[in-house]
């Protein structure tokens, strides 16, 4: 059994609103080992980005933890002092973000923001120098040395996120959290960069947490999936599992939904009718019911718990119950 | 006659040669795909078409009359009939309207003043499947897919001959999207629209297109039906776009061709093929210029095409 590095054990994250407790993420819990790659798959609204800031502890003000751990290495984050958490990011945890026309400093030369990520370091300028070059050759920048005195606005999109990547692996961290990386790319630069993380996640052996809703992105890349809806987990496993036996209506809806899947041209792509739920005044039951053409009786009424189906495939619906085919 | 019909169009923005001889047409009723990486000059060709953008040389003519550098006198009449869906929903939107008066505001700029605009707020609302009490709402209190929806709306208010939509399913997802291309394909339908959609997710172009035409740097350099071009692209680049095109399964097999390096400058455009120096299948023959032939409908722009897949 590989060592875990990230266990979420439990998470429930609330944002305190005028209108009362948004409820953002409700008892998350998923975990990601040494050196694999999971994916989060889910749409706009589904919390993903919460649970990322979550992670980091780059939370607004008005967020509440309400119950739950998130232990990196066996540590519990939500527990570290904030000095900790500071020596934590961008060493042992980076993050590339999904914008890479904002990531960059535009008034400093990529050479100059490669040197400063490297403040911890104690080698000299010309070695952290070669170091960042070394870095932009091995995320296919051609001619590193010369690039580093260049500015942002002198790259394209593709090597902007390529020199995301390379800086956030400067650390050789432990776990790297990409959150739609390849959203705000063409199709063809897209492919680049999986493959690019791909040989990269190779060679540093670090663990990656890939966010996404490109389905297609998702099953090419990750080992592991963690599929999320309106704050809260509905199905975990293995990229095979989820992607050929989807246990949960919402994963089979979704996957059913992308285009990709549909070789001949169809006049009406199927849709997933309806609206996520309000998350300040959530519907008891199970969350998708409203627009889940399964729903039972006892989906109003229960919140179907996250359960084991077999080794190493979670889901949360009542659907895989026994009594519910009673 | 076509209903839209650009000929060799050429727009640059001083010394950056950003459109190199377009030439396509569009009929009645029939949507029209344009596919390219970013900075291939797709947004451009559009934008000239409206005449949002300058065209230096070539022509655009629309339902025979020709467009392209007329005065706005002559166009605001012609805008009446061709419309235009902006890339970004939220941004294309002014905060500070109601979605009531902006998808009449058309009518008020064609100075169609004797409208009920209430009741136009109501029928375009209905149309694109939005309540009708989103009329009092502001731009902001719309989530993407809604904000898509507004922009469909106010396209197809003074009932136009063609669309013009830049990645209109662009920053959505993936139920909603099928929710948006479901809607323009049924508005088509019985509304009679031709579209020129831009888009780089080939996933949705199998299924919205008729015919397609793959830009790269300014140029078209293959044309034809959506589905010849997926059975049998003959344009290595075309061939490269395709592969490009992650699946939603793991066991997948690909067949990867991989694009050497990123677009050649518009500054310093290469000799011969422009694509020469990222062609994985370039041979001595690429040092030429290539020319644009047609056969059978299918136009190419390469002087060693791809074989033919046949049956396949």
């Amino acid at each position: 059994m590989t060592e875990t590095l990230l266990e979420i054990d439990r998470l429930s994250v609330d944002y305190e609103t005028a209108r009362g407790d948004l409820k953002a993420l409700r008892d998350i819990s998923f975990d990601v080992r040494k050196g694999e790659i999971v994916g989060i798959v889910g749409e706009s609204g589904c919390g993903k980005s919460t649970l990322i800031s979550s992670i980091l502890r780059l939370t607004a003000p008005n967020t509440r933890f309400r119950q739950g751990e998130v232990r990196f290495k066996g540590q519990d984050l939500l527990q570290a002092t904030e000095r900790q958490m500071r020596d934590l990011r961008g060493a042992d945890i980076s993050i590339v973000f999904q914008d890479p026309m904002q990531t960059h400093n535009p008034v400093l030369t990529i050479g100059q923001q490669m040197l400063d990520i490297q403040h911890r370091s104690k080698d000299s300028k010309a070695d952290k120098l070669a170091r960042a070059a070394k870095m932009l050759g091995a995320v296919g920048i051609p001619d590193p040395e010369a690039r580093l005195a260049q500015f942002p606005h002198e790259f394209s999109g593709g090597m902007r996120q390529r020199i995301a990547i390379a800086m956030a692996l400067m650390s050789e961290p432990d776990l790297l959290i990409a959150d739609e990386p390849t959203t705000a790319l063409d199709a063809t630069l897209e492919v680049q960069i999986i493959e690019r993380l791909q040989e990269l996640q190779q060679e540093f052996d670090c663990a990656i947490l890939f966010i996404s809703h490109h389905l297609g992105v998702i099953a090419e890349l990750c080992d592991r999936v963690v599929v999320m809806y309106a704050g809260a987990v509905i199905e975990s496993g293995d990229v095979r599992e989820i992607f050929h036996d989807p246990k949960h209506p919402y994963t089979r809806r979704l996957i059913d939904c992308d285009p990709g899947h549909i070789k001949e041209r169809a006049r009406v792509l199927p849709t997933i009718p309806g609206e996520v739920p309000d998350l300040a005044n959530l519907p008891g039951g199970c969350i998708f019911r409203d627009r889940c053409e399964q729903a039972m009786a006892r989906c109003a009424t229960d919140v179907p718990p996250l359960t084991q189906l077999k080794q190493g495939h979670h889901a949360a619906c009542w659907l895989n119950h026994e009594e519910a085919n009673t | 006659m076509s209903l839209l019909d650009v000929k060799n169009l050429h727009t640059s923005f001083g010394a950056v040669n950003v459109l190199a001889g377009v030439s396509f047409a569009v009929e009645p009723g029939e949507t029209y795909a344009l596919v390219g990486e970013s900075g291939s000059g797709k947004t451009t060709v559009i934008r000239a078409i409206a005449g949002l953008a300058p065209a230096q040389e070539g022509s655009v003519k629309f339902d025979g009359q020709e467009i392209r550098g007329a005065s706005e006198r002559v166009l605001r009449p012609l805008r009446k009939d061709i419309a235009m869906m902006f890339q970004d929903p939220v941004g294309s939107l002014s905060p500070r309207l109601t979605i009531g008066s902006l998808i009449t505001e058309p009518y008020r700029i064609q100075g169609m003043k004797d409208r009920d605009m209430h009741a136009e707020a109501k029928r375009l609302l209905a149309m694109v499947n939005l309540p009708t009490h989103f009329a009092d709402r502001y731009p902001y209190q719309l989530s993407g897919g809604q904000a898509r929806r507004v922009g469909v709306a106010r396209a197809l208010a003074l009932e136009p001959k063609l669309i013009l939509a830049d990645e209109p399913t662009a920053g959505l997802d993936v139920s909603v999207q099928g929710e948006l291309l479901n809607l323009l394909n049924d508005l088509r339908e019985r509304l009679g629209l031709a579209m020129v959609i831009i888009t780089h997710n080939l996933n949705v172009v199998r299924h919205v297109a008729d015919r397609m035409g793959i830009m790269y740097l300014g140029r078209l350099v293959e044309e034809g039906t959506t589905e010849a071009i997926f059975k049998d692209a003959r344009h290595p680049y075309t061939r490269c776009l395709l592969s490009a095109n992650p699946e939603p399964d793991p066991d997948a097999r690909l067949e990867r061709i991989a694009l050497k390096g990123e677009p050649p400058s518009l500054l310093n455009r290469p000799s011969g093929c422009e694509f020469r120096e990222r062609c994985p299948f370039a041979q001595d023959i690429c040092t030429q210029t290539p020319q644009w032939d047609v056969e059978e409908g299918h136009g190419l722009r390469c002087l060693a095409p791809m074989h033919t897949r046949g049956a396949a």
